[in-house]
């Protein structure tokens, strides 16, 4: 029984060796026929090209909000890391209403497509009691690297909907922690230990998604021809709504405006 | 934890393989020693004793659930904070029976010994069909809890030590009262307030009473609370010392082992339901 036991492993594990060999193979053969021409196919849609582009920015309208100062006191430690006094991050604006840490992703139109999540972890770090970044993409079921840069004990504990619960703490000189998500899901983020820490982090089942930086500017690139529902989330303002379309190769551009 | 998954991974290609297609799904069996649960029954006992608090959906939203602080546990989430298995890890059916069993300290969940042992195996295995989980994962190995240290002067010592540098202090206070810093901010999974605990006041932990209990929670944490796990932080020896020097923080202790009269105990600390809710809501 332990023999066969150890022979299914064998096949179990010769499958997963195998699993990513094709996926090659199809992007390798993809870009051969496109030869000649920048475009690439897509994996996901075989025979589509993946060239299109949706980018814009993401803005917030309405009276000025006074950004809160963050109390450190609870613990020493954070507190002496930061001799001026800290503000909240939780929403950050540039001219023009430009809103910092805005997501916008598809969150319509990818269809059953499925896509091997990247090989390099998503590093999410605890640093000066605060986490870098805020807001962290990644897709399901990559790795996802927890570094404490601190000299104080945090908790990694994540609250999602769909995804199993899990609560970590790691002290100070201690090695990266790694886990995962298998579903698709924004899930909060905190440390009890530390109230004021607060951050996100986005799980989705595709590439197609992206951060606005602090000119509140996204782009979602190599996107295929098709219908879509963009989605910009923020985690003070919800989320707004558009719908558009793309052909091949063709670039779109999306302005969100969140009212306060 | 993730060799685990990688294991329940692996043996989902198994029954792939084996059964040539279809979903990967785990046979729902519950038993305890040489008990096998059996829903249908458990179903009946649940509409009859648990079905108030819990809800006919085990999503904690009976109707008595509005007056209950802290509230039911919500089955379908599959969360589960008295655990023997690693943090983001389903329970063992072991673990949730002694939870029927033993009740919940402080809260409106009471010891279930009156009913028979066939019947809480019963009620686990109806229970468990709430959650997709158990039927989409594997419960991982239960984190192991290796045999005890000296519990001498040095290890409490280490142990105090420990308290200050793992941060134990900025929920529980410097002197384990349940008053530090961040007490006050402390919710759960589901946003309700939740107190850390009193060392001071003695009472039994939420998921058992003994060291062995005590180095569990430590190493498995109370998920869906604010309690994390401490398996990535401290190795079995410093799990040890704390479990020493947390003992010397409950002043108030009437004993401090586990002794012949602790299921009596259970259920003198364990909050009645029925009729004596009404007095309880009364106080908010
Ligand atoms: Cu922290």
């Amino acid at each position: 029984m332990g023999t066969i036991i150890k022979c299914l492993h064998l096949i179990a594990a010769a499958i997963f060796a195998f699993s990513t060999a094709p996926d090659i193979a199809r992007r390798t053969m993809a870009i051969t026929r496109a030869s000649g021409a920048t475009t690439r196919t897509s994996e996901a849609w075989p025979g589509v090209p993946e060239d299109g582009t949706v980018s814009g920015t993401v803005r917030v309208t309405g009276p000025q909000t006074v950004a809160t100062r963050i109390d450190m006191a609870a613990d020493p430690a954070c507190l002496k890391m930061h001799p001026a006094p800290v503000m909240s991050d939780e929403v950050v604006t540039g001219p023009n209403g430009a809103l910092k840490n805005a997501i916008v992703y598809i969150s319509e139109g990818i269809g059953n497509h499925s896509f091997d999540p990247p090989t390099i972890p998503a590093v999410f770090e605890q640093k000066a009691c605060t986490y870098n970044p805020r807001i962290l993409g990644m897709r399901a079921r990559q790795t996802l690297r927890l570094i404490n840069s601190d000299p104080t004990t945090h908790n990694i504990h994540p609250v999602p909907q769909n995804n199993r619960e899990w609560n970590l703490s790691q002290p100070p000189g201690s090695s990266p922690i790694e886990e995962s998500f298998a579903r698709e899901e924004i899930i909060p983020v905190k440390c009890n230990v530390h109230p004021w820490m607060k951050g996100y982090i986005a799980v989705f089942k595709h590439p197609y998604f992206a951060i606005t930086n602090k000119d509140g500017m996204f782009e979602l690139k190599n996107v295929p021809r098709g219908e879509y529902t963009i989605e910009a989330w923020h985690e003070k303002y919800g989320v707004l709504t558009q719908k558009v379309t793309l052909e091949t190769n063709q670039a779109k551009t999306l302005e969100f405006v969140f009212k306060r | 934890m993730k060799h685990s998954r990688m294991r329940a991974h692996l043996a989902g290609i198994l029954a792939l393989l084996l059964a040539g297609g279809g979903p990967a799904t785990f046979a729902q069996e519950t038993h305890i020693g040489g008990l096998t649960g059996e829903a249908s029954r458990g179903k009946q006992l649940y509409r009859r004793y648990c079905v108030g608090c819990h809800g006919p959906l085990g999503d904690g939203r009976g109707e008595n659930a509005v007056w209950i602080d802290p509230k039911p546990r919500n089955f379908v989430t599959g969360t589960f904070k008295c655990r023997s298995t690693p943090t983001g890890a389903l329970p063992t059916d072991e673990d949730l029976y002694m939870s029927v069993t033993r009740g919940f300290v402080n809260s409106n969940m009471p010891s279930w010994l009156p009913l028979t042992e066939q019947q809480r195996v019963d009620l686990v295995a109806y229970v468990k069909t709430f959650s997709s989980s158990f039927r989409e994962e594997k419960p991982a190995a239960p984190v192991p809890v290796p045999s005890e240290s000296a519990a001498n002067q040095q290890s409490i010592q280490r142990g105090s030590e420990l308290f200050q540098k793992m941060n134990c202090w900025a929920c529980h206070g410097k002197e384990g009262r349940g008053d530090g810093p961040s007490a006050q901010t402390l919710v759960d999974n589901r946003g309700y307030p939740i107190p850390p605990y009193d060392f001071s006041g003695g009472t039994r932990f939420k998921c058992g009473e003994s060291n062995q209990d005590l180095y569990r929670i430590l190493m498995t944490g109370l998920d869906g609370t604010p309690m994390p796990s401490y398996a990535s932080g401290l190795t079995p020896a410093q799990a040890w010392d704390l479990v020493h020097y947390l003992r010397t923080l409950q002043i108030n202790a009437k004993h401090k082992r586990p002794t012949a009269d602790s299921e009596q105990k259970h259920r003198s600390e364990s909050k009645p339901v029925g009729e004596e809710l009404e007095g309880r809501a009364n106080r908010f």
